[in-house]
């Protein structure tokens, strides 16, 4: 049994990400028991992502449940003017449009968190900077040229890139010009919320999933306890 | 005694249908060598998560839709508004990682013992043919989610085609039954993964298992039990396949069930090897990821497809990569079975071959530097080295005496008690007892302290012991 259990163990071990990012990732501090968060990240996503992007997997409903938060609340709180408890998160911008403004439709958010990771939806919405060549008068550090406008800068401020020379070679850096309406910390914190709600959007079952898991874990140790204890009684007699 | 009314509904199917019959000769009066190790499970592993994959994938059918608009959507519409169809979809995705493990494994274990050689060369040529299969089955399959790898994956693996020269262009659009992979592709695909290879699949296991209780299973001794059987014409080494290989192979199902719920439950995409993050954006045709690799477990040939310049020649080294697998009965001409008893070269050539297989597989997942073809080509040239070579270092092999009757293995429980047993003289040999000089001038503190002190010599000792033995048990 053991060396079963070496065998497998050395499976996994081959599985290790590798992360090919240029830019090193902040990491963001996910935690989906955290309610009050995910409410925030609900209300944040709606004020700031909702006018370009939808979350069309999700519905109004699942969240109030999810989160254990009255419907009625939810519909009054967060989601926008007119829309039903039952509806998905849709986005009020159509594919024509927003090809027209944007060049391209602004993807649905539903399952972002799982393609790109939180660290780096946090970092990516923390790394805007001034650049006047591009279109919309901002690039990103994370995702270079990107084809979104910076939705936060009002809260951030607005920041500029700086090369700058280390003992380990040349790096840059983004310095606040303009402090926003937020302190650093605060929007920190914002962005920190809106991350956490993408990554339960990505997967609303996952906390329930880890819940479970438990529970078949545990029937499966004592099936194997009784299955292990079965086959010693039927194996006494062979020799 | 008359009997009752249930036997004789009981006995009325009898007469008709042998159920009796097959299951004695399958299960209850099919004897199996009793000293099957480890490598064992994973036979009725396999069964198990074929099982698996049948269910789920039988369930998964009921509300995905096989359409380029809607399929995307469908999953997620799975994976969110069907009550447990989360949990249906990620034993499916898991069970595909799994099978592809647990059929490594297995066919590994031929391998180590010998069991593709005479008279099992059919079960052996059965078991490649459901691997090929398999590999179908699970290339299809993962084209059915409709995310950017399901599409690009298929895209780069259909092209392959388009290398043969001719009718390869052609052939590629006949396949996918449109300029590009599409809507058309998606439907096929569908047809194929959900009946027509789960049938060949099906019969092929039905086939292996037929050809294996015909002659009877193999085992770590690589023996003919049938050689010796007592007054019944049992064989001595044998005991019947149930209960003793039922109840035991619970044990092993108990295992693998652990490991399976505990990546299904708490790491389902398996930090992207199982469900890669790509393919959670939509199939677009416009945006080409930048990186494309299949799955893990088509990794170590997609490496040996890359490591060759020349795309043709690649598609062909690819292939024949599989084909030369098939060839494995007549290739291997030693007449000893089990690594327990062949020579320290097949030992050693088998040993590079798992070192190169696992290698290629890991260069397949990364993106291609002048480095990692170099290093693929390398393995590539072990890979068929191990394979077109062995006709001739399988003749020189110096194997030893093959016992005529099962050797006795130690029980896991004796093997934990012996290295028990052998840790407190080990912990004397790598320590040694030093007098510790004290430094506190007190009266009370005068005289000799000892104390344990890491042995240095004894460290090399003990060392270079693993590394004789570890060089021994090469030989």
């Amino acid at each position: 049994m053991r060396s079963l259990i070496t065998v497998l163990l050395l499976f996994t071990l081959t599985f290790n990400v590798n992360a090919s990012e240029e830019v090193e990732l902040q990491e963001a501090n996910i935690d989906l028991s955290d309610t009050a968060s995910l409410q925030r990240g609900a209300q944040h996503f709606v004020t700031y992502c909702l006018g370009c992007h939808s979350a069309k997997h999700m519905r109004y409903l699942r969240f109030a449940l999810d989160v254990g938060v009255d419907p009625k609340k939810v519909l009054n709180d967060i989601a926008p003017e007119g829309a039903s408890i039952y509806d998905q998160i849709h986005s009020a911008m159509n594919k024509h449009d927003a090809e027209k403004w944007f060049g391209v439709q602004p993807p649905d958010l539903s399952l972002i968190a799982r393609s790109r990771g939180a660290d780096w939806l946090y970092s990516y919405l923390k790394s805007y900077y001034i650049d006047p060549s591009r279109p919309f008068g901002v690039n990103n550090l994370v995702f270079q040229d990107t084809a979104m406008p910076n939705p936060l800068w009002k809260l951030q401020g607005e920041q500029h890139a700086e090369s700058r020379r280390s003992i380990y070679g040349e790096y840059t850096k983004l310095e606040l010009d303009a402090p926003g309406t937020l302190s650093e910390s605060e929007f920190d914190l914002f962005v920190n919320d809106l991350v956490n709600f993408l990554v339960y959007v990505g997967e609303p079952v996952q906390l329930e999933r880890e819940r479970l898991g438990k529970y078949v874990l545990f029937f499966l140790i004592i099936f194997l306890v009784i299955a292990y204890l079965l086959k010693k009684e039927y194996w006494k007699d062979v020799d | 005694m008359k009997p009752s009314r249930l036997a004789e509904c009981g006995n009325w199917v009898l007469d008709r249908f042998p159920v009796t019959k097959f299951w004695n000769d399958h299960m209850a009066h099919y004897y199996a060598p009793k000293n099957f190790n480890i490598w064992y499970f994973f036979g009725s592993l396999a069964l198990l998560v074929l099982v698996n994959q049948i269910l789920t994938g039988i369930l998964l059918t009921m509300n995905y839709k096989p359409d380029a608009k809607l399929a995307f959507d469908s999953v997620e519409y799975i994976m969110r508004d069907v009550p447990w169809g989360w949990l249906v979809r990620y034993m499916h995705s898991t069970g595909a990682s799994a099978f592809f493990i647990v059929i490594y494994l297995h066919m590994f274990r031929a391998l180590l013992y010998g069991s593709f050689k005479h008279p099992r060369e059919l079960i052996w040529i059965f078991g490649m043919l459901l691997f090929v299969a398999l590999m179908a089955e699970a290339f299809m399959g993962y084209l059915l989610p409709w995310g950017q790898m399901s599409f690009w994956g298929a895209q780069v693996i259909i092209s392959l085609f388009s290398a043969i020269p001719v009718i390869g262009d052609d052939l590629s659009l006949w396949i996918r039954g449109d300029y590009v992979i599409a809507d058309a592709t998606l439907n096929r695909f569908f047809a194929f993964h959900v009946i027509a290879v789960p049938l060949v699949l099906v019969m092929l296991v039905f086939m292996h298992l037929v050809a294996l209780h015909e002659v009877g299973s193999n085992n770590p001794d690589g023996i003919e039990i049938k050689a010796s059987k007592d007054p019944w014409g049992h064989p001595v080494d044998g005991i019947p396949f149930h209960p003793y290989y039922t109840v035991k192979d619970l044990v092993g199902v108990g295992v693998f069930l652990l490991f399976f719920a505990t990546v299904i439950f708490y790491m389902p995409e398996m930090g992207g090897y199982f469900l890669e993050h790509a393919n959670f954006i939509p199939a677009d045709p416009m945006k080409t990821p930048e990186h494309i690799a299949p799955v893990w477990y088509f990794t170590p040939f997609y490496s040996i497809l890359r490591a060759i310049p020349d795309k043709f020649a690649g598609v062909i080294g690819m292939g024949g990569s599989i084909v030369v697998l098939f060839l494995m009965p007549w290739l291997d001409r030693c007449k000893v079975k089990s690594i327990r008893y062949r020579g320290g070269i097949f030992k050693k050539a088998l040993f590079l071959f798992v070192i190169s297989f696992l290698a290629l597989g890991y260069l397949g997942t990364q993106p291609v530097t002048p480095l990692a073809t170099t290093m693929a080509r390398l393995f590539t040239t072990i890979y068929f080295g191990f394979f077109l070579l062995m006709p001739i270092y399988t003749r020189w092999e110096k194997t030893k005496l093959v016992p005529r009757r099962l050797t006795k293995v130690k029980s896991i429980e004796d093997q934990l008690h012996e290295i028990e047993e052998q840790i407190p003289a080990l912990l004397e040999e790598i320590t040694e007892v030093k007098p510790a000089i004290t430094e506190i001038g007190h009266p009370a503190f005068k005289g000799t302290f000892f104390s344990r002190r890491p042995n240095p010599k004894g460290i090399a000792h003990v060392l270079s012991r693993v590394v004789t033995n570890l060089k021994r048990s090469l030989d």
